[in-house]
């Protein structure tokens, strides 16, 4: 399947406008929407999460292969909806605190969306109380939550802790991410799981959600 | 007071002072308010931070500005406030400091993305920070601190916004890196190099580095800058990278490393030397003790 494999490299480029006609040709080659989904723009997305993690590419490449991904969704989400491919559920995200290093948050929200979820993104500077109120109104499965600054890391812990007063823990789940954070960290604010990085945290929301069900 | 450019120009090495936000919030600064707000409600603790910063010894005083550009303050519903929100910063400080200090007037990022990587032109964020330097300057900094940049465009934005409100105020531009394996970049990918080029065809009068790293590696930096420009360099290094202990954030560099480390900044040429993140009047005072050894020790080599 060459043309997965071109559609990739072209979203790691960050090329926008050649992302939708090499989806578009991948249809016309007889390959499944969820196919071209998984294989094509989210195997792309994966490299270019993982790049950005060891410093080989820098945020300016992520946003635009960001924006090739969104290109090229916007291709398939029609043929996804009508074939019937249901969502996974909803999942409420957030970064507790506001600059352009939310770049992990909006790369994971964007991987879930590839994954067949329903994100709620709440940007940046989410309270604790804005985490809980939005996952009851959106009848959300899980709470992502985003960290870069040490300083800002306790808003986790009070998003569990509210949980935990609402008697909503093991109803909706939640799962941590950022440069500060780490598993331990987890396991000390009693979340339910860390994700190291866009892949894991992708994983970890889809076994999350599943628990849920 | 003789101007701080020439000051450094003579060979002096002058101290700047520490973090504000921590001071703000052990005053009652609930988390996930704008620091910026304070300014507007209790300007007078604006005030008592400066004169702690002054009185341990620093002689340039930042303003609590960082993110008064209307563009950030838009988050929080303040951006209709900003030209007061500046202004009073700068009064409290003037009233702490009178001539004592140099009245820095600090700019951070806007937090918005530019085009084509995000969604921002060039012309709305250049008019954020011009709104921000004409209130600042018009109240009367003695220099502008372009500070904490990631984004080299923006950067050259921000000193582009102070140069068309004054063509003479000094200029401090600095950025924040991380180490990689191949070396210093922004998270938008900005070499030292670089920033060396643009910051000063932008107009900066000096240039240099503000958290994202403990004093060790600000050496470093300082050091690649040194290779880069002949502009004298500001530095302010964090507490250390933070750490959480029992849910309280920790930094872990005390007064007293950072102050042997300000030996090493001295000697790879830093001109201004400051504290981010985690660093506290304490800082402050263990660094002014260490500056006037190295100025005394300066003054006793003749010169050649």
């Amino acid at each position: 399947m060459k043309i997965l494999k071109q559609i990739a490299q072209c979203l790691e480029s960050g090329d926008e406008a050649g992302v939708p006609p090499l989806v578009r040709q991948a249809l016309t080659e007889g390959i499944v929407p969820k196919t071209i989904l998984d294989d094509g723009l989210i195997a792309g997305m994966n490299t270019v999460g993982e790049k950005f993690r060891v410093h080989d590419i820098f945020l300016p490449d992520v946003l635009l292969a960001a924006k090739a991904m969104y290109a090229g969704m916007d291709v398939l989400k029609p043929l996804l909806l009508s074939a019937g491919v249901s969502s996974r559920g909803r999942v409420v995200i957030g970064s507790v605190q506001g600059d352009l290093h939310d770049i992990g948050k909006n790369l994971v929200a964007i991987m879930l969306k590839g994954a067949g979820f329903e994100v709620i993104d709440l940007g940046n500077d989410v309270s604790a109380e804005k985490f809980v109120t939005a996952a009851k109104n959106n009848d959300a499965r899980v709470i992502g939550m985003s960290a870069l600054l040490t300083t800002t890391m306790p808003v986790m812990k009070e998003v569990v802790d509210l949980l935990k007063k609402e008697s909503l823990s093991g109803k909706i789940k939640t799962i941590i991410g950022g440069a500060p954070v780490s598993q331990n960290y987890a396991g000390e604010i009693g979340a339910d799981a860390y994700g190291y990085d866009c892949a894991q945290a992708v994983a970890g929301v889809k076994k999350l959600a599943a628990a849920v069900q | 007071m003789e101007a701080i450019t020439s000051r450094i120009g003579h060979g002096q090495v002058l101290l700047a002072d520490g973090a504000i936000g921590s001071l703000l919030m052990t005053r009652g600064l609930p988390r996930g308010a704008p620091p910026e707000g304070v300014n507007l409600e209790h300007p007078e603790i604006l005030e008592e931070i400066a004169r702690l910063y002054l009185e341990a010894g620093a002689e340039i005083i930042q303003t609590n500005t960082f993110g008064a550009s209307p563009l950030k303050l838009a988050n929080y519903g303040l951006a209709g406030q900003a030209v007061a929100i500046n202004e009073n910063a700068v009064r409290a400080v003037r009233r702490a400091v009178g001539e004592q200090a140099y009245l820095s007037a600090s700019c951070g990022p806007s937090g918005r993305i530019l085009q084509p990587y995000g969604d921002t032109d060039a012309e709305t964020i250049l008019a954020s920070f011009i709104t921000q330097m004409r209130a600042l300057i018009g109240a009367g900094a003695d220099i502008i601190c372009v500070e904490t940049m990631s984004d080299i465009n923006e950067a050259q934005l921000a000193i582009q916004a102070a140069r068309s409100v004054s063509t003479s105020i000094p200029v401090m531009a600095t950025m924040t890196f991380e180490a990689t394996a191949r070396g210093f970049f922004t998270i938008m990918g900005v070499t030292i190099e670089k920033a060396c080029r643009e910051l000063e065809k932008a107009g900066a009068d000096l240039l240099g580095s503000n958290c994202g790293n403990g004093s060790l590696q600000m050496v470093a930096i300082a050091k690649e800058f040194r290779k880069f420009t002949s502009l004298p360099l500001l530095i302010q290094a964090n507490a250390g990278v933070p750490e959480l202990r029992s849910g309280q954030v920790y930094y872990p560099e005390t007064p007293e490393y950072m102050a042997e480390m300000v030996r090493e900044l001295i000697g790879a040429g830093v001109a201004v030397i400051g504290g981010c993140c985690g660093t506290t009047p304490d800082h402050i005072r263990a660094m002014r003790k260490v500056v006037d050894e190295e100025m005394q020790h300066r003054q006793g080599i003749p010169e050649n």
